[in-house]
């Protein structure tokens, strides 16, 4: 297995896309730390990872003093993360006009300022030892824009520019930056959808139909592997074929 | 025990891969050794861990020779 020995941090591996991504990982032999913001869903996390030696945390990302507990936690309990996935996020939809400066804020912490964070904090090891996997999961809307997303867009476009930088500055220590950008793929968020919406969404999905989480984690997993040593600063779009920007 | 200046000298040569001959107190960290300023704020991280020291931003900056570095932290620890 071609992450055995590796430390993983995923955060927001609760349910979804994270899940399956803190699995793949798992799979590949990496010790694999998934974070939650309850402790509910950080008890379901390590029983899910407790067979291959990872576990679950309370990390809250859009807060720095939480942030710096759970790296030390991390780095004490299982080791410095030579891979980082940054899944966290959340959304506040509105339309600009109607968008409150909470929405905006809340939306730029957690999906933005939280990328900022945890990657700074796991940079020291990875550069120590001179390997190093950094993968963002930004979402095909930060290309596209989408209509009640301004928040969302550019804390996801913002990524992607931050994680180009992060990539030409520490490519030479065998450390890789990269976003995974996914389409509508079947998770809560989209299982929230009325008919009419899901109708809409097929329409413009090539595939036509929605993508798997593990079809996400498959990209995740590639790119935290060894092949993808000389892939870095790049946006994997996982999206059935909607936008290929 | 080694004396600091030793075990500066050490880590320069082990951070920036160069040969402990090259290394003179003079030495500038950028001019002299060929480092990139992402080897200089690693260096700073390695110093910082061999004498247990926080060295602040603001003079990290200022440490840009070999001389520079041993005077830091014989100030500092």
């Amino acid at each position: 297995m071609s992450l055995a020995g590796k430390t993983a941090l995923v955060t927001g591996a609760t349910r979804g896309i994270g899940k399956a991504i803190a699995k793949a990982l798992a799979e590949q032999g990496a010790t694999v730390v998934g974070t939650a913001t309850s402790e509910q869903g950080a008890e379901s996390i390590t029983a899910d990872l407790k067979a291959s030696g990872g576990f679950g945390l309370v990390m809250d990302v859009s807060d720095p003093a939480s942030v710096e507990a759970g790296l030390k936690q991390v780095s004490e309990q299982a080791g410095a993360p030579a891979i980082l996935v940054n899944n966290a996020g959340i959304t506040r939809d509105n339309l600009l006009m109607r968008l409150k400066d909470e929405d905006w804020s809340s939306v730029m912490e957690t999906n933005l300022s939280s990328v900022y964070r945890t990657s700074k904090a796991v940079l020291r090891g990875m550069a120590k030892a001179r390997w190093g996997r950094i993968i963002n999961v930004s979402s095909v809307v930060a290309g596209m824009g989408n209509p009640g997303q301004a928040n969302y867009c550019a804390a996801k476009a913002g990524v992607e520019g931050f994680t180009r930088s992060l990539a030409k500055e520490m490519s030479n220590r065998g450390i890789t930056a990269n976003c995974v950008a996914p389409g509508f793929i079947d998770t809560d968020m989209t299982r929230k959808l009325d008919d009419k919406q899901r109708e809409a969404m097929m329409e413009v999905i090539p595939a036509g139909r929605l993508g798997e989480p593990e079809e996400v984690a498959a990209v995740v997993a590639f790119l935290a592997s060894d092949a993808a040593a000389y892939v870095t600063g790049e946006t994997i779009n996982v999206n059935g074929g909607m936008y290929m920007g | 025990m080694s004396t600091v200046e030793e075990r500066v000298k050490k880590i320069v040569c082990e951070q920036l891969g160069v040969k402990e001959s090259e290394v003179q107190n003079a030495s500038s960290f950028v001019e002299d050794l060929g480092a990139d300023s992402l080897d200089t704020v690693e260096l700073v991280m390695a110093l910082e861990e061999e004498f247990e020291t926080e060295i602040p931003d603001e003079e990290a900056e200022k440490l840009t020779s070999v001389q520079d570095a041993i005077d830091y932290i014989v100030a500092h620890t």
